[in-house]
């Protein structure tokens, strides 16, 4: 028995199905996320679990208890917004009191949970300030401090570091796992950033247009894509059409020539049937490695230095390969029209299941 | 969630009676002037009266004096204080503010104390004298809503850059005023003006107190010798009142779309 | 130093030219205008200072004056908060339809500008003793409302009278303060255990109070500046204070011109101090608009 489960939770806005048949369990202080592209769905999942959105189908349940018919108030869940949405009106330590003073708590509880909570968040020393004195990310981490003083079963992050810039997203991150691990709380984690999703979670559940393509942990998300939306959205992938030749013994015809694959990658497809095939950027390289198994020539048609890398796209027999290489200085990386050759092992194909 | 949408319509419903019966009201009580029947005599009635329409273009001829010159005295100054003295637009704020904390009555009650016939500047001695008075009381009246609007289009247009642009192409300062300032504020102007027509052509305790034959001491007098062109005055009043917050509405509208397509 | 300093002077000469035709309109026309009649308050008729204008001012009549004009300006202004409140209320966070909020945003603008003398024929058709509704509550629901002491020309009648521009005049103030309400505040107390009432308790009413607070001074002030309305409906039957001061300037009823600079510094100082905390409850409630 899972702590958190959806099951067949559906949510429709009028005509509009914005949640199709949506199942999955987390574990008690796990740390989930929810990946996917703008719209799909990913906020009114959150939403429903939260109690501002009732489903149109299908059951939440929290500890074994189903939750349909609690308020958002009786259901203790802690939630951080994109917009931090700390009250105006009130300093750091009023916010983070908050939850604790509607509940009822002594004077001295307050006190003592509030200066536990801010020294969490390494904000002690601005306690005083109101959030219109205080930074984005300091916005932010009292946002999940307030989220946190009332011990909440689950927590939940609506994009929390899209307002964000760069460099402070990446701290910030690390930081919310590192409290997560240390308090052991449930926690789903909205968002659209890939890095951002492979880096901290658990697990991760990738979503499109209202559905759960795929659940599993950051590698198998990574490594073995279940969808082409899932292997084209994680990761940027070359996707090359493909025929299976013989299914026994694994050999599939890319690009104008045969390889021979694992035969397990093949997911029973057949002889003759059309496949689509996945290369990572990262699996081509332009020397040949003793490993390496296969290659593919073709024209150099752009060259684009990324620092560390550079990645270079090439047309072989009408279908776009693109790959990267790391950043050599003594190396002369390859100009546009060239003719080069990129070389892979047949075992890094990915078939995904059309 | 039902409760709140309930007592919304509510809110919104009982509003709504409170506002529209007035005018129902007011509508049925103008047409009742032709005896067990509805009529437009009431109307015909009003338009017929020479006066009506003597009083009415003399308050129109006045509000457009007065949105002209106050046009003209507040872009330039507006411009002037944003570009060249800063430090005195708090001051200015509250030059232009004042006419909400003194009533008319009490500024006019002013004039005719320090401008009357044995005043070193005898300006109610004469028609012109009162009339450039009764322009000076509608700009008082309308400044804090004319200058509001037109700070507010030069705050989106950036004078400053504007301003040193026209410069390094050589301009002069009236061809930079009256070429490149007045075109890109003219929506604020406009909504400025909307607000300055409707004050002063209703206006009534200025110019009664100032004996002008204006609309508004006309308005007053009809009430206290008719019974049924009131109401009818009343109706055409209410018209005129759409049409200036429509126009508004409609400029504003426009400068917004100018300042979002920046 | 010594070179640029005429070039210093030069342009301050100029920077103060160019306000100047302002700086004399505003002198003229509303300085010194107020200015005079303050200090003619301050002064007896010979010209010496004193303070008997403004002990006068509590003889009975003009203190009743202001007593009357104080509680009409106060009751519309309380009444059109509430009720004005209520609907930019309904409208901001109700859930209703789209174009009610635009429908009655659009008549607000129109109501709150429909004051002066034509408001008052409209409320003379609509209640006075030959109003629709006088007579339709006596004929069709036998309820003779004139028996009732109700009179349109009293505190209750100029009350429902000045509340037709004192409730719009609150909804298209106050509407924005309520848009700036984000959702998310009222989500994030629902998830932290509050329930609706502690969500208003502890954050609306803070952040609003001082836009609801200050308007209701500014209606206040519109309310006790209003001549029109209250001369067309009431002639001169009403004591209030814009009335006195009007048949002073026409006609020194009070046989004091010095009594007189009195009546109005005592309407400046009533609206300014309005307007003023209202200005300053402003930017108090602008520090959280960000
Ligand atoms: N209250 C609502 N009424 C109607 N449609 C809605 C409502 N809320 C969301 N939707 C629709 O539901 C779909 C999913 O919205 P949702 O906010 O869950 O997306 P999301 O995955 O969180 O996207 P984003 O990454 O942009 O935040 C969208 O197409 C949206 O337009
Ligand atoms: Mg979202």
């Amino acid at each position: 028995m899972s702590y958190l489960e959806l099951s067949h939770v559906q949510k429709s806005f009028g005509p509009v199905k914005v949640v199709h048949d949506f199942n999955m369990s987390i574990e008690e202080g796990e740390f989930v996320s929810f990946l996917g592209p703008s719209g799909c769905g990913k906020t009114t999942v959150l939403r429903m679990i939260a109690g501002f959105e009732n489903p149109t189908g299908g059951t939440i349940k929290i500890g074994g208890v189903d939750q349909a018919n609690l308020k958002p108030n009786r259901r203790n869940i802690g939630m951080v917004f994109q917009a931090y949405a700390l009250f105006p009106n009130m300093t750091v330590a009023e916010n983070v009191a908050f939850g604790l003073k509607v509940a009822g708590a002594s004077k001295p509880d307050i006190e003592a949970r509030v200066k536990e909570m801010l020294d969490l968040i390494h904000l002690g020393h601005l306690a005083e300030r109101y959030p219109y004195q205080m930074s984005g990310g300091q916005q932010q981490r009292v946002a999940l401090a307030r989220a946190l003083a009332n011990k909440p079963k689950v927590l939940l992050l609506d994009e929390p570091l899209s307002a964000l810039d760069a460099k402070i997203r990446v701290s910030l991150r690390e930081e919310i796992r590192a409290i997560q691990r240390k308090l052991g709380i449930t926690t789903i984690f909205v968002t659209h950033d890939q890095e951002e999703a492979l880096s901290i979670s658990d697990r991760i559940v990738v979503m499109n247009a209202g559905i759960a393509d795929q659940i599993g942990t950051p590698s198998d998300i990574y490594n073995r894509p279940a969808t082409r939306f899932v292997a084209g959205f994680v990761g940027t992938l070359n996707i090359l059409e493909a025929k299976v030749e013989n299914r026994d013994a694994a050999t599939v015809r890319v690009a104008g020539r045969s390889i021979t694959i694992p035969p397990a990658n093949l997911n029973g497809a057949g002889d003759g049937a059309a496949i689509t095939v996945a290369l990572r950027p990262e699996a081509l390289s332009l020397s040949k490695s003793p490993s390496s198994d296969v290659a593919l020539d073709g024209r150099v048609t752009s060259v684009n230095f990324l620092g560390s890398v550079i990645r270079t796209r090439m047309d072989v027999e009408g279908q776009q390969v693109s790959f990267d290489m790391f950043n050599n200085p003594g190396l002369q990386p390859p100009q546009i029209g060239d003719i080069a050759t990129a070389h892979f092992k047949a075992s890094d194909v990915l078939v995904i299941p059309n | 969630m039902i409760g709140k949408r309930f007592w919304s319509w509510l809110a919104v419903f009982v509003a709504a009676v409170y506002f529209i019966v007035p005018l129902l009201a007011t509508m049925e009580f103008s047409m009742r002037m032709r005896r067990g029947t509805y009529s437009f005599d009431a109307y015909r009635s009003v338009f017929a009266d020479q006066r009506f329409a003597e009083t009415f273009s003399y308050s129109v001829v006045m509000a457009l004096i007065t949105i002209a010159i106050g046009a003209l005295l507040i872009v330039p100054t507006a411009y002037w204080v944003r570009l060249r003295m800063p430090y005195l637009r708090p001051v200015v704020e509250f030059v232009t503010l004042l006419p909400l904390v003194v009533p008319a009555i009490v500024i006019i009650f002013g004039y005719l104390r320090l401008y009357n016939s044995s005043s070193w500047l005898p300006l109610t001695n004469t028609d012109m004298g009162a009339n450039a008075l009764l322009v000076f009381g509608f700009m008082t009246m309308s400044l804090p809503y004319m200058y509001r609007a037109v700070d507010t289009a030069m705050r989106t247009i950036d004078v400053a850059v504007l301003t040193e642009a026209a410069e390094s192409l050589g301009a002069r300062w009236p061809t930079i005023l009256f070429r490149c300032i007045f075109p890109n504020v003219l929506t604020g102007v406009l909504s400025g003006a909307f607000i300055t027509f409707a004050i002063a052509v209703g206006e009534y305790t200025m110019p009664s107190l100032l004996n002008r034959p204006a609309f508004g001491p006309y308005l007053a007098l009809i009430g206290a010798n008719k019974a049924y062109e009131p109401p009818a005055l009343a109706m055409i009043a209410f018209a005129m009142t759409w049409v200036s917050i429509i126009l508004i509405n409609i400029t504003t509208r426009l400068q917004k779309g100018a300042a979002g397509a920046r | 130093m010594a070179a640029t300093q005429p070039l210093l002077n030069r342009r301050l000469i100029t920077d103060w030219l160019g306000i100047a035709p302002f700086a004399l309109f505003a002198i003229m026309f509303l300085i010194a205008p107020t200015v005079y009649l303050v200090s003619g308050a301050f002064l007896d008729p010979n010209g010496n200072l004193t303070l008997r204008n403004l002990v006068d001012l509590f003889q009975p009549n003009i203190l009743a004056a202001y007593i009357i004009s104080i509680k009409i300006s106060a009751a519309s202004a309380i009444g059109g908060a509430i009720i004005g409140f209520a609907l930019a209320a309904a409208i901001s966070l109700g859930s209703l339809p789209a174009w009610v909020r635009s429908a009655v945003l659009t008549f607000c603008g129109v109501a709150s500008n429909f004051a002066g003398v034509p408001l008052a024929f409209a409320f003379l058709a609509t209640l006075g003793r030959l109003g629709l509704v006088t007579i339709i509550l006596r004929d069709v629901f036998g309820f003779n409302l004139y028996a009732t002491g109700f009179n349109l020309l009293s505190f209750l009648g100029l009350t429902l009278t000045y509340m037709y521009f004192q409730i719009p005049l609150m909804v298209l103030i106050v509407t924005p303060a309520l848009d700036g309400l984000k959702r998310e505040w009222s989500e994030a107390a629902s998830v932290l255990g509050a329930t609706p009432w502690q969500y208003w308790r502890m954050v609306v009413i803070p952040i609003l109070w001082p836009s609801v607070f200050g308007t209701l001074l500014l209606l206040f002030a519109n309310a006790f500046g209003a001549v029109a309305t209250a001369v067309a409906l009431t002639g001169s039957s009403l004591n209030i204070v814009p009335i006195v001061l009007f048949a002073q300037i026409r006609g020194d009823v009070l046989h004091n011109p010095n009594l007189g600079y009195a009546v109005a510094f005592g309407m400046v100082v009533i609206t300014g101090i309005s307007n003023f905390i209202y200005i300053w409850l402003r930017m108090r409630a602008e520090r959280w608009q960000k």
